[in-house]
């Protein structure tokens, strides 16, 4: 299986998204650049976590005209996979791949920290190597992670089961604020409709190596290595 | 050549010479070297120059007599970046760079241009970025002004670092009112690279286009070398317009572009256009080469229209390089940079002719004999004489101060201690900086070191920022050889050999002579403490002029410590893990409370020879640890530092707090010693391992001749538990973790200044 990892010019979270199918899956990962017009026929995308154009206008809003974001449209239109991490799944929501936005955090600050989230479905194809209700730990680091919709798109949400992870908190541990950045009903991740896109703030390619913590990230490149065909 | 004035330049004045901070030798030095009075233009490119920041010509004579070289030392000072080679062809720059009064006057852009400066002086030697450091020294937090700078820094830092993706891995903030209006922000950087691919900052080759890269020049940072080399003062707020504006976006796609350009092979040269900008990037590259150099100031892509030849020279507009090309390379030199969205303007070229020349069209507005421009500066050795009232404060007899009533408890003090904002918990700080991007980061912030792997191999680095400027203040040579030996042990204790130092000096004006010979001292203590340790100097930066109306900042040499962890399975961590685990205290107590946190903190009072640093001894210690670490006989190991044994105890059981432990400790051995000395007193040369296999590391020790002994165990007691002779302490592990946690946040969550960061930053995005 082929990943591709779209590089936009600000992105920074692609050498980890390439690193992670390779040294957690053994399977192939390349780079596909903003400026091309061509997936190059890889199985699953990713959009990584970074500043995509430096994002000072609000976080993704130029990358959705950049040209491969076309063909990351069309690739998802025709059922293809897309995992889009942080600045990825700002980006999916700007290019009307996934519902609703990613706001400041209510912190206004920027937050880097191991979080814990609660696994709230486990039949679509990202997260079938979990189980139900798992709490497991991921790592945060975004300035603007607060998912917002309006009301209509969040009761679809949760009728559709399209809520893959909400922030928790972690059983072990007090429960203070498990909310990182003030999200709406405590949403890390949500999928489409389809099923076949998921966007999240976590990020599960910084963990898939014990040695540098949690290693939550493995299960998650699992599942989608056994659902989806070749 | 000929060179003229332009229409409209003013007449050269003494005054207008005074104010370009030039003195009357300085200026008649420069009148003899040309042979002619100089235009506006050279009066401008030379204060630049001249400056203390670029020309460290108070602190060069003293920096020749560090240590500087070690067969692993590939490039020592007087380059962007040091660099050291750490085996497998494998190489690591670093180094550290203050940007102390930008971030006095506006703390967002002053910290965040002082990451992008420090960045562009990496990856310039052809390495990519792998960590960031910071080194911060602010006022009290009790003072809202204190409280603007300090979170106006930390999100800078932040924004900065975390949108070029470079993880922020470890750091210092202390916080004392030496520092109040005049903060200290040092930033280091750390790079990997193939020693295969080091690149060096020396133009070569007549002929060779010279060639301007990124961002156009504006008029912004005009004469920030010449603010950085004054005293802040009053009307310091004025000079705002001085700091730069960073856009960290661009950055990025520079140093993608740069690396792609050192690794294509068509260039021979690149730097930073940093501190006084095209001048000193062009001058300082043409001397390195001893070669002549032309520049076009009509070539030089400009951000407005009309700028003159000496704006486009002093302009320290951010996020620019300049670069010698292979002649004939232009267009892929430019094709490159095209592929990342950046301009590449050729501005000059390399000459046979030994000069430094400035034209504009056909006019030469500026034209210096060889690179005189650079090695002409004068240097100085000014008057050194130890402050009266300094030497007073060390002799005072510090163990004659009584103690407070409240001390009865020693765990009222101990929590004292744990909420003093130099001690307790930074993780408000380093929450708000990325340290996981790059998935490398094994220890990240908030440990005695951060350990971070590199890729394809079994290897690791391990990198620290350490000082106490308190004890540099008391006593200045000592306090800087405890700041060596202190980042050394820090790095030692996550199971890294030290290696090499960055540093960074901080200083109030070295006119005054006792600033001099506080210099003059610490870099003695520090030439010391290298040669002992094995560490020398591979570079660092100078900062002087670190004073405000009420006073200089404590001396301050911040040392940027690298070390190398020779395999994976030694990376050791701070905190306790194991219930039954033995602890071993390495190294001795002592009476010793001079210098210390506790002094400061619980009675307000700065005074005694700080801790004695006997490097022999610390040199063995670190053999010792390290020796124990590869045998596999330590789980953790932590060094005891600001508020002595107890505070180190009570880390070791509660930083982490999630996976808080407990402990009890027999001190017995002790009891002779004052109570409050031996809890909280600051000996050097102490380490808190926790092991389970004891007789292993005593053995160990005893080898290496270094002190150790059985202190207790390890306990999921939810308590410390420490007895000495005929006295108890025993604290809660979850009260003892309230303390150092929440004593940050408390603070901050206090005042305003969230909501004046946030329209600060705003204003910028």
């Amino acid at each position: 299986m082929t990943f591709g990892i779209v590089t936009f010019p600000g992105s920074n979270g692609d050498y980890d998204a390439l690193r992670a199918p390779i040294e957690a899956l053994g399977e192939h990962a390349i780079y596909l650049w903003h400026k091309d017009h061509d997936l190059q026929n890889v199985d699953v995308v990713i959009l990584p976590g970074g500043f995509s154009y430096g994002d000072y206008l609000r976080a993704g809003a130029i990358a959705r005209f950049s040209p491969i974001m076309r063909e990351v449209v069309a690739h998802a239109e025709r059922g293809g996979p897309v995992v889009a991490f942080c600045n990825g799944f700002q980006i999916a929501c700007e290019a009307g791949l996934l519902p609703g936005a990613l706001l400041r955090n209510a912190s206004l600050k920027f937050v880097c920290a191991p979080i814990s989230l609660r696994v709230e479905r486990t039949d679509t194809l990202f997260t079938s190597g979990y189980e139900q209700g798992q709490i497991i730990t991921l790592p945060i680091a975004h300035g603007d992670g607060r998912y917002s919709a309006d009301d209509a798109t969040l009761e679809r949400l949760e009728g559709d089961g399209q809520i893959v992870f909400r922030y928790a908190p972690d059983p072990l541990q007090a429960a203070e604020a498990y909310n990182p950045n003030g999200s709406m009903r405590d949403i890390a991740g949500i999928v489409n409709a389809q099923g076949n896109v998921l966007g999240m703030m976590p990020h599960p390619e910084r963990a898939v190596d014990p040695l540098l913590g949690p290693a939550d990230g493995v299960a998650l490149f699992e599942s989608i290595l056994n659902h989806v065909a070749v | 050549m000929t060179v003229t004035a332009r229409p409209g330049d003013p007449i050269i004045t003494p005054a207008l010479v005074a104010e370009h901070g030039l003195t009357t030798d300085e200026y008649d030095r420069l009148v003899a070297m040309l042979g002619r009075t100089p235009t506006f233009t050279e009066l401008g490119i030379v204060s630049a120059l001249w400056s203390e920041h670029c020309s460290y010509k108070h602190s060069r004579p003293l920096l020749r007599t560090l240590p500087t070289s070690a067969p692993h030392v590939l490039q020592g000072p007087g380059e962007n970046a040091g660099v050291i080679a750490i085996g497998d062809g494998m190489a690591v720059a670093f180094k550290i760079e203050s940007h102390n009064h930008p971030s006095a006057v506006e703390p967002y852009q002053g910290a965040a241009t002082g990451v992008g400066g420090i960045l562009r002086d990496v990856f310039t030697m052809g390495a990519r970025p792998v960590a960031l450091l910071n080194s911060l020294r602010f006022g009290s937090l009790d003072s809202a002004r204190v409280r603007y700078l300090f979170a106006g820094c930390v999100k800078g830092i932040g924004d900065y670092g975390n949108c070029v993706g470079i993880p922020t891995v470890a750091g210092e903030v202390v916080f004392d009112p030496a520092y109040e209006g005049n903060p200290l922000v040092n930033a280091m950087c750390v790079g990997l690279l193939k020693e295969s691919e080091l690149m060096r900052a020396v133009a070569q080759g007549v002929g060779n286009p010279i060639i301007a890269v990124g961002a156009r020049t504006g008029r912004d940072g005009i004469h920030g070398a010449s603010f950085a080399s004054e005293d802040l003062s009053e009307g310091s707020d004025a000079k705002r317009p001085r700091v730069q504006v960073g856009d960290p976006f661009t950055e990025k796609l520079l140093l993608e572009a740069s690396l792609e350009l050192i690794h294509s092979g068509h260039i021979v040269a690149i730097q930073d256009m940093g501190a006084a900008g095209l001048t000193s990037s062009s001058a300082e590259m043409a001397a390195r080469g001893d070669v002549g150099v032309v520049i076009d100031t009509l070539k030089v892509p400009a951000r407005e229209e009309g700028m003159t030849p000496y704006e486009l020279l002093l302009s320290e507009s951010q996020e620019r390089m300049l670069v010698v090309a292979k002649k004939g390379r232009e267009e892929q030199v430019r094709a490159i940079l095209e592929k990342w969205d950046l301009t590449a303007a050729v501005i000059g070229e390399v000459i046979a002719e030994p000069v430094y020349r400035v034209v504009e069209g056909d006019r030469v507005v500026a034209e210096f004999p060889g690179i005189r421009l650079v090695t002409d500066c004068p240097t100085y050795e000014p008057e050194a004489r130890e402050s009266d009232d300094i030497r007073r404060r060390r002799e005072r007899n510090v163990d004659a101060i009584a103690e407070r009533p409240k001390e009865v408890d020693p765990v009222w003090t101990l929590e004292e201690l744990l909420r003093s904002p130099t001690i307790a918990s930074k993780r408000w700080v380093f929450q708000q900086y990325d340290h996981t991007i790059r998935t490398s980061t094994v220890i990240g912030p908030g440990g005695d070191a951060a350990v971070v792997r590199i890729r394809g191999t079994d290897r690791a680095i391990a990198l620290k920022t350490d000082c106490n400027g308190r004890y540099t203040y008391l006593d200045p040579r000592e306090g800087a050889r405890i700041a060596v030996a202190e980042a050394a042990r820090n790095v030692a204790c996550t199971g890294a050999r030290p290696m090499a130092i960055t540093n960074n000096l901080n200083f109030g004006n070295p006119k005054r002579p006792e600033v001099y010979y506080q210099l003059r001292e610490a870099v003695a203590g520090m030439a010391e403490a290298c040669t002992a340790l094995g560490t020398p100097v591979t570079g660092g930066n100078v900062s002087l002029y670190n004073e405000n109306p009420s006073g200089a900042v404590y001396p301050t040499p911040v040392i940027g410590m690298v070390g190398l962890v020779e395999s994976l399975a030694h990376v050791t961590r701070s905190a306790f893990s194991t219930a039954g685990d033995t602890i071993v205290l390495l190294g001795d107590n002592t009476a010793e409370i001079g210098g210390s946190e506790y002094l400061q903190r619980i009675h307000d009072t700065v005074a005694g020879h700080p801790p004695r640093c006997d490097l022999t001894a610390e040199r063995k210690l670190i053999d010792a640890l390290l020796e124990a670490i590869r045998e596999g006989a330590v789980r953790s190991a932590h060094d005891t530092a600001d508020g002595g044994l107890a505070v180190a105890l009570a880390e070791c059981v509660m930083m982490d707090r999630a996976c808080a432990t407990g402990a009890e400790v027999d001190l017995g051995k002790w009891s002779s010693l004052p109570l409050r000395a031996l809890l909280f007193g600051e000996a050097q040369g102490r380490v808190v391992v926790s092991t389970p296999d004891p007789q292993a590391v005593l053995a160990t020790a005893a080898r290496h001749g270094v002190p150790a002994s059985t202190i207790g165990t390890v306990k999921h007691s939810g308590s410390l538990d420490i007895r000495i002779g005929g006295h108890r302490l025993k604290a809660s592990v979850p009260s003892l973790a309230e303390a150092y946690h929440e004593a940050i946040p408390r603070i901050m969550q206090r005042s305003a200044s969230a909501q004046d960061v946030a329209l600060t930053s705003d204003a910028v995005v």
